[in-house]
C-alpha cells in the first residue's frame, strides 16, 4: 500500500497552487493512495528496453516560417482579466509585506 | 419535434440543397427542440440563437444567390464547450472560466463557419472533460435522453445527449480517453475520434495534450463523415497535424451502407471482453459480429496483452499532462479571481484561493495526482513507465492489425449507469473508460456506433472500431456496414426505440 | 545591510573560487519563438502578443524555424556538437509574468552540447571554458511593480504585466564549472560575457545590447579551500548586465563568500540580486517552487532532427569568427600586440574599425579611441563605448586639425561641446569660437610682446640657438590663450628675428 501522508498532500498542493482545507486534505490522502497503488503497475512491465512514447504518431521538425501573424488588440488581449490598469494587467502584490 | 429534427444531418443537406426547407426554418426547429426539452436534458450550458439564425439566414440568402455552397451548408450543429468560440462564453464546464469570452476562434470553429453551419450553442461536459458520466460538470450534469435517471456518458454527455434528443443533428466532441465514444454508446448515438493529429486540437482546451482529439458526434456513420471532413485535415497552428488530406471518409460510409465486407478481417480483443462486461452488452456484441460474418467478413481473435495496463498509464499521462496545461488557470490573465478569506493579499495566495473555488473535486485530484506523478523522484517509476507502457500498446496494436483490419470491442463495458452510482469512487468511474483509453495511448482512431439494447434493462449498448493510425477510413466503411445490417433488423435507426421524451418528465423546463 | 567582505588579495590566499556563467541570449527574430507575434517590446503594453503569447485557453505553440537555426549558428560558433534529435519540455512553476505558469525550455535535450571557448585575458593568457550545453526556450513577460517607494518588487502594493516579452526566443549557454581561475576570475568572467556577446553578435542572431537585455547573465560563484578539490556550495546572481558589472559582481561574491566561511559558516545556495548602485549583491527570496520544476516533454512540440546537411548549409553561413577577425584587423591596421590588445580590452574593436571605414587612418582611430575618449571614459566610470562619441565625429574632429582649423589642445575643447550635446564638431568650433588664431597681424603683435618679455631668449635665438625659439612659441600661445597654430607662430618668430629655420 502506498503512504501518501496529508504533508505529502499539502506539498503537493503547494506546488499546484491549490487552497485546501485539512478536510481535504486528509480526504484527499487517502483518494490518492488508493489511486496511485491501482496505477503503480505500470512500473512492473516497463523495462529498461522499452522505448518511451511521448507523441503517438511520430512527427519531426514542424517548423513556422518567420513570419508576422495575426494579432489581439490590447483591448482584446485585456477583455478577459479580472483586473488590468494602464493597459496591463493587474495583479496583487508579488511579496508579502514585511 | 418537428419532423426536421428526426432527419439525418445528410437527409436534411439535401432537403436544404433542393429547397425544399430552409436553413432558417431547419435551425428553428432545433432551437425549438431545445427550448422544449433541453430544461430536462440539460445538453446545452448556452444557446446562440441570434447568432444562428443569422448564419442560417445568410446560408438561405447565398444558396438563393446560386452560389455554390458546402454540402452541409445550413445544416445546424452544437459545438463541446471544451472548444472556443468567438460570440459564445467557453466555460469547459468549470466555475473558473464563467463567463469567459475567448477573442480566438478555434480552427474547427473557423472550419464550420466557413462550411456555413450555423452553431446552435455549447453543450455540456464534464469540467475541463475529466470524468464518464457528466456529473462533474459545474453547472450541473446532463441527463440521458432514454432515462433521465442515467448519465449519458461522458465527458462529451452534453454534445451526445444533444444528438440523441434530436435537438442537433451534429455535435462536435473531444476525446482524450473515450470522451466521444462512450457518451455514443449509452445514448445510441455514433461518435468517432479520429487519428490523433487527423484534426486540429487548436482551440480546443487541452486536458491531456498527447491524447486529446476532437471529432464528431452524430445519428448516422455517414453524417459523422461528412462532419469529419469538415473539420479535419492539416492545421499549422497545431504541431501535432497531420498533413494528410481528410478525404475519403464519406465515399466510405456510403460504399459501407451497401453492407458488403467480403475480404474485411475484423479481430476480436481478447483481452475487451469478459469479466466486468454487462451481460446484455456482451450479447449484442456477439450479436454484431454474426452480422459481419453475415457481410462477408472474416472474425479472428486477437490478442492485446499490454491493454490491462493502458488504464493505469492513461491515469498518470493524463494527469500529469492536465497538471501542467491547466496551470494557467490562475486568475490573472482572463476566468475567475478569488481572494483569499484572511491573511495577506499577495498573487500566489490569490492564484491559489482562485484554484481552490474555480475548480471542482475531480479536477483537483486529478491535479494532485499529476503534480504527483511528475515529481522528481517519481518521474521515472510513473510518466517514464506510462510512457514505455505506451509503447508496448502500440506493439500490441501493430501486432493485431497484422491479423486484422480492424478491432472491435464492445464500447463501454456497461450501460448507462444511475446519477451518484459511481461518484464516491473515483476508480470505478475510471474503469468505464477500459476499452476506449488504448486508441488514445495509440493514437489510432476509433469509432463507436449503437449496436442494439441491453435486455437487462433496455438501454443502448455500442460498439467499437479501432483502425490503423490515419485509417480513419476503414471505420466508415465498416461502421457503415454494420449500422445498414443493425437498422435493417431494427425495422430503422435506434433512436426510434427511445422513450418519447414527456414534458411531465422534463421538470424544470424554461 | 552591509556585508562582511574580506579583501580580494586574502581571498586567494586561502580559496579557490570555481565560477559558472548562464549567460541568456535573446534573438532578433521577426517573431517569437512560439508565436507569430512581433518580437519587439517596449511598445505599447500588450499589443505584441496574440493568444498563444498569453495563454488562454486552447492554445498551440509552433516552433519558429529561425530561431532554431539563430541557436544551431550560436551553439557552431561555440565549438559545440548539434544534437541530431532534442525536444522541447516544459519547466513548470507558478508566476504571473509566465503566462502559462511554465516555461517551454529545453531540458535533458539541448541543441548544442559540450562545446568550448578560448578566452583571452588582457595580458594574452588564454584560458579555455567549457560550455556544457546551449538550449532554446522563450521569455517571460514584464512585470512593473507599483506603489513601493523603489519600484522595486519589495514594499510593492501590487504589480502590471504586460506581455510584449513573452515569448521572446532565448538561446541559454551553459558552462561548465570553470576551475583554476584564481585571482583571474573576475577578469575571465567579464572577457567571457564579452566574448559571448562578440559571438552573438557577429553571427547576427542578436543585437547583443546588455544595456537592454539582450545579453543576460547569471554568474554562479563558489569557493572552496585551497587544496580541496571538492566544489563549494555556490550562489547564483541574476541579471548582471553589464560587462563591468559581471566582473564586480564575480569579485565582491568572492569577497564575501570568504567572510562566511572565515566565519566557519555555510554558504546559503541562494539567488542573488545584482545592486549597479551600492555595487554588491542581497539575498534573492528563494523561488517557491525550485525544489521541482517537474519537467516533462512538451507533448503540444515534435522533436526537431539535425540532418548533416542542414547543420552543414548553417555552418557554411557563418560569419568569420571574433578570433580570426582579430588577426586580420591587427594586421591591416598594423598596430602591436600590446597596442591591439589594449584595444581589445577597451571593446572599441568595433569603433575603431568604424572609425577607419569612416576615413581615418590606423593610427589616428586608436589616438582617439584610446587616447582622450578612454581617458573620458574612465573618469566617467563607463565603458568607451558607452561615453556617445560616433565614429563620424572623430573622423571630423581630425579633419578640423589637419585642416589647421584647430589645434589637438582645442580639438579637446571641442570634444567637450560635442559630449554635452552642443551638435557636431563643426558646430562646436562655431559657437565656442574655438578657431586657431591665424591672423598673422594678431599674431605678430603677440610675438613681439612675447620677444620684448623674454629679450634675452630673442638675442640667444638671434645668435643661432634655433632650439629656443620654443620658449618665445609658448609665450605666444600663452597670450592667444591656445588657439594659435604653434607651427605658424614658430615660422613668423624666425621671420621676425631674421632667422633661418
Amino acid at each position: 500500500m502506498t503512504e501518501i501522508n496529508r504533508d505529502d498532500v499539502a506539498h503537493l498542493a503547494h506546488l499546484a497552487h491549490i487552497d485546501m482545507s485539512e478536510a481535504e486534505l486528509d480526504r484527499m490522502a487517502g483518494e490518492l493512495a488508493v489511486i496511485v497503488d491501482s496505477v503503480k503497475s505500470v512500473s512492473e512491465i516497463a523495462g529498461p528496453e522499452v522505448p518511451a512514447t511521448s507523441h503517438p504518431i511520430p512527427l519531426s521538425n514542424v517548423l513556422r516560417e518567420d513570419v508576422v501573424g495575426q494579432l489581439l488588440t490590447q483591448e482584446q488581449a485585456l477583455s478577459g482579466a479580472p483586473d488590468a490598469q494602464d493597459g496591463r494587467f493587474k495583479v496583487p502584490a508579488i511579496l508579502e509585506e514585511n | 419535434m418537428s419532423e426536421l429534427n428526426k432527419l439525418s444531418a445528410d437527409a436534411l443537406a439535401g432537403k436544404l440543397a433542393s429547397g425544399e426547407v430552409s436553413s432558417v426554418e431547419a435551425t428553428q426547429a432545433h432551437l425549438d427542440r431545445i427550448a422544449e426539452v433541453d430544461g430536462g436534458i440539460h445538453a446545452f450550458l448556452h444557446i446562440n440563437t441570434s447568432e444562428a439564425l443569422t448564419v442560417a439566414r445568410e446560408v438561405d440568402q447565398k444558396r438563393a444567390a446560386g452560389e455554390e455552397l458546402h454540402h452541409l451548408a445550413g445544416v445546424p450543429i452544437a459545438v463541446k464547450d471544451m472548444i472556443v468560440t468567438v460570440g459564445q462564453p467557453t466555460t469547459a464546464g468549470s466555475k473558473i472560466l464563467e463567463g469567459w469570452h475567448s477573442p480566438y476562434d478555434a480552427t474547427v470553429v473557423q472550419k464550420l463557419r466557413a462550411a456555413g453551419m450555423p452553431i446552435l450553442g455549447k453543450t455540456n461536459l464534464d469540467e475541463f472533460a475529466m470524468g464518464s458520466s457528466t456529473e462533474h460538470s459545474a453547472y450541473g450534469p446532463t441527463r440521458n435522453p432514454w432515462d433521465l435517471e442515467r448519465i449519458p456518458g461522458g465527458s462529451g454527455g452534453g454534445s451526445a445527449a444533444a444528438v440523441a434528443a434530436f435537438e442537433a443533428p451534429l455535435a462536435l466532441g473531444t476525446d482524450t480517453g473515450g470522451s466521444i465514444r462512450q457518451p455514443g454508446a449509452v445514448t445510441g448515438t455514433v461518435g468517432v475520434k479520429p487519428t490523433y493529429g487527423g484534426v486540429s486540437r487548436y482551440g480546443a482546451i487541452a486536458l491531456a495534450s498527447s491524447l486529446d482529439q476532437i471529432g464528431p458526434v452524430s445519428r448516422t456513420v455517414l453524417d459523422a463523415a461528412l462532419l469529419h471532413e469538415v473539420i479535419g485535415g492539416h492545421d499549422p497552428k497545431d504541431s501535432t497535424s497531420l498533413t494528410d488530406p481528410c478525404t475519403g471518409l464519406v465515399d466510405a460510409a456510403r460504399q459501407g451502407a451497401l453492407g458488403d465486407l467480403t475480404g474485411v478481417k475484423l479481430g476480436v480483443i481478447k483481452e475487451l471482453g469478459g469479466e466486468g462486461y454487462q451481460a446484455g452488452v456482451e450479447a449484442r456484441f456477439q450479436e454484431s459480429l454474426e452480422l459481419f460474418r453475415s457481410a462477408g467478413a472474416e472474425i479472428v481473435e486477437v490478442s492485446c496483452p499490454s491493454f490491462s495496463y493502458a488504464l493505469a498509464a492513461y491515469y498518470l499521462i493524463l494527469p500529469s499532462e492536465a497538471s501542467s496545461n491547466l496551470a494557467k488557470f490562475d486568475g490573472v490573465r482572463f476566468g475567475l479571481r478569488a481572494l483569499p478569506e484572511d491573511g495577506p493579499l499577495t498573487i500566489e495566495r490569490v492564484m491559489g484561493a482562485t484554484r481552490a473555488a474555480g475548480f471542482g473535486p475531480e479536477v483537483k485530484r486529478r491535479i494532485i495526482l499529476g503534480v504527483y506523478a511528475l515529481s522528481a523522484g517519481y518521474y521515472d517509476a510513473y510518466y517514464g513507465s506510462a510512457q514505455k507502457v505506451r509503447t508496448l500498446i502500440q506493439r500490441d496494436f501493430d501486432a493485431a492489425f497484422s491479423q486484422a483490419d480492424v478491432l472491435v470491442s464492445p464500447t463501454a463495458p456497461t450501460t448507462a449507469f444511475k446519477f451518484g452510482e459511481k461518484t464516491a469512487d473515483p476508480l470505478a468511474m475510471y474503469l468505464n473508460d477500459v476499452a476506449t483509453i488504448p486508441a488514445n495511448l495509440a493514437g489510432v482512431p476509433g469509432m463507436s456506433l449503437p449496436n442494439g439494447l441491453a435486455d437487462e434493462d433496455g438501454l443502448p449498448s455500442g460498439i467499437q472500431l479501432l483502425a490503423p493510425a490515419r485509417q480513419d477510413v476503414r471505420l466508415y466503411r465498416v461502421g457503415a456496414a454494420l449500422e445498414a445490417l443493425h437498422e435493417a433488423g431494427w425495422g430503422g435507426p435506434i433512436l426510434d426505440k427511445a422513450p418519447v421524451l414527456k414534458s411531465s418528465q422534463l421538470g424544470g423546463v424554461k | 545591510m552591509t556585508e562582511t567582505l574580506v579583501p580580494f588579495d586574502e581571498v586567494l590566499e586561502r580559496y579557490d573560487p570555481a565560477l559558472g556563467f548562464e549567460v541568456h541570449v535573446e534573438l532578433n527574430t521577426v517573431t517569437k519563438m512560439f508565436s507569430s507575434a512581433p518580437n519587439a517590446f517596449g511598445d505599447e503594453p500588450n499589443t505584441n502578443v496574440n493568444e498563444v503569447d498569453l495563454g488562454l485557453p486552447g492554445v498551440l505553440p509552433v516552433v519558429n524555424r529561425a530561431a532554431v537555426e539563430s541557436s544551431i549558428k550560436i551553439g557552431l560558433a561555440l565549438n559545440c556538437k548539434i544534437a541530431e534529435f532534442c525536444r522541447f519540455a516544459r519547466k513548470n512553476y507558478f508566476y504571473p509574468d509566465t503566462p502559462k505558469n511554465f516555461q517551454t525550455s529545453q531540458f535533458d535535450e539541448p541543441i548544442a552540447y559540450d562545446g568550448y571557448l578560448d578566452i583571452e585575458l588582457a595580458d594574452g593568457t588564454v584560458f579555455r571554458v567549457e560550455i556544457e550545453r546551449a538550449h532554446m526556450e522563450e521569455d517571460a513577460g514584464k512585470l512593473t511593480h507599483m506603489g513601493g517607494a523603489t519600484g522595486r518588487i519589495q514594499g510593492a502594493d501590487y504589480s502590471l504585466v504586460d506581455y510584449n516579452r513573452a515569448g521572446v526566443p532565448l538561446v541559454e549557454i551553459v558552462t561548465r564549472p570553470i576551475l583554476g581561475a584564481g585571482s583571474r576570475a573576475p577578469e575571465l568572467a567579464k572577457a567571457y560575457v564579452a566574448a559571448v556577446r562578440e559571438i552573438v553578435k557577429n553571427l547576427g542572431v542578436s543585437d547583443a545590447r546588455m544595456e537592454r537585455g539582450n545579453v543576460r547573465c547569471d554568474a554562479n560563484v563558489s569557493l572552496m579551500p585551497k587544496g580541496s578539490t571538492t566544489l563549494g556550495t555556490r550562489t547564483e546572481t541574476k541579471n548582471v548586465n553589464s560587462l563591468r558589472a559581471v566582473e564586480f559582481a564575480v569579485r565582491f561574491e568572492m569577497e564575501r563568500h570568504a567572510a562566511v566561511l572565515d566565519a566557519g559558516q555555510a554558504i546559503v545556495q541562494e539567488t542573488r540580486h545584482w545592486h549597479e548602485d551600492t555595487r554588491s549583491t542581497t539575498s534573492g527570496r528563494p523561488k517557491s517552487d525550485a525544489d521541482d520544476y517537474r519537467y516533462f516533454p512538451e507533448p503540444d512540440l515534435v522533436p526537431v532532427v539535425t540532418s548533416a546537411e542542414w547543420v552543414e548549409e548553417l555552418r557554411a553561413q557563418l560569419p568569420e569568427p571574433p578570433a580570426e577577425r582579430r588577426k586580420r584587423l591587427q594586421a591591416d591596421w598594423g598596430y602591436t600586440d600590446l597596442e591591439f590588445r589594449d584595444v581589445v580590452n577597451a571593446g572599441i574593436l568595433d569603433e575603431i574599425e568604424a572609425t577607419i571605414a569612416a576615413g581615418a587612418s590606423a593610427a589616428v582611430a586608436r589616438k582617439w579611441w584610446m587616447g582622450e575618449i578612454a581617458r573620458r571614459a574612465k573618469l566617467a566610470e563607463v565603458d568607451p563605448v558607452e561615453l556617445g562619441v560616433t565614429p563620424a565625429q572623430v573622423v571630423e574632429l581630425q579633419g578640423l586639425i589637419d585642416s589647421g582649423k584647430i589645434n589637438d589642445k582645442l580639438a579637446r575643447d571641442v570634444l567637450d561641446g560635442v559630449l554635452a550635446g552642443e551638435g557636431t564638431p563643426t558646430d562646436v568650433v562655431a559657437s565656442r569660437g574655438l578657431a586657431v588664431v591665424s591672423d598673422d597681424g594678431a599674431l605678430r603683435a603677440a610675438i613681439d610682446e612675447a620677444l620684448a618679455a623674454q629679450p634675452d631668449v630673442a638675442d640667444k635665438i638671434r645668435g643661432g640657438k634655433v632650439q629656443a625659439v620654443g620658449a618665445i612659441v609658448g609665450g605666444v600661445m600663452k597670450v592667444t590663450r591656445g588657439q594659435a597654430d604653434a607651427g605658424r607662430v614658430r615660422e613668423l618668430i624666425l621671420k621676425t628675428l631674421g632667422v633661418e629655420g
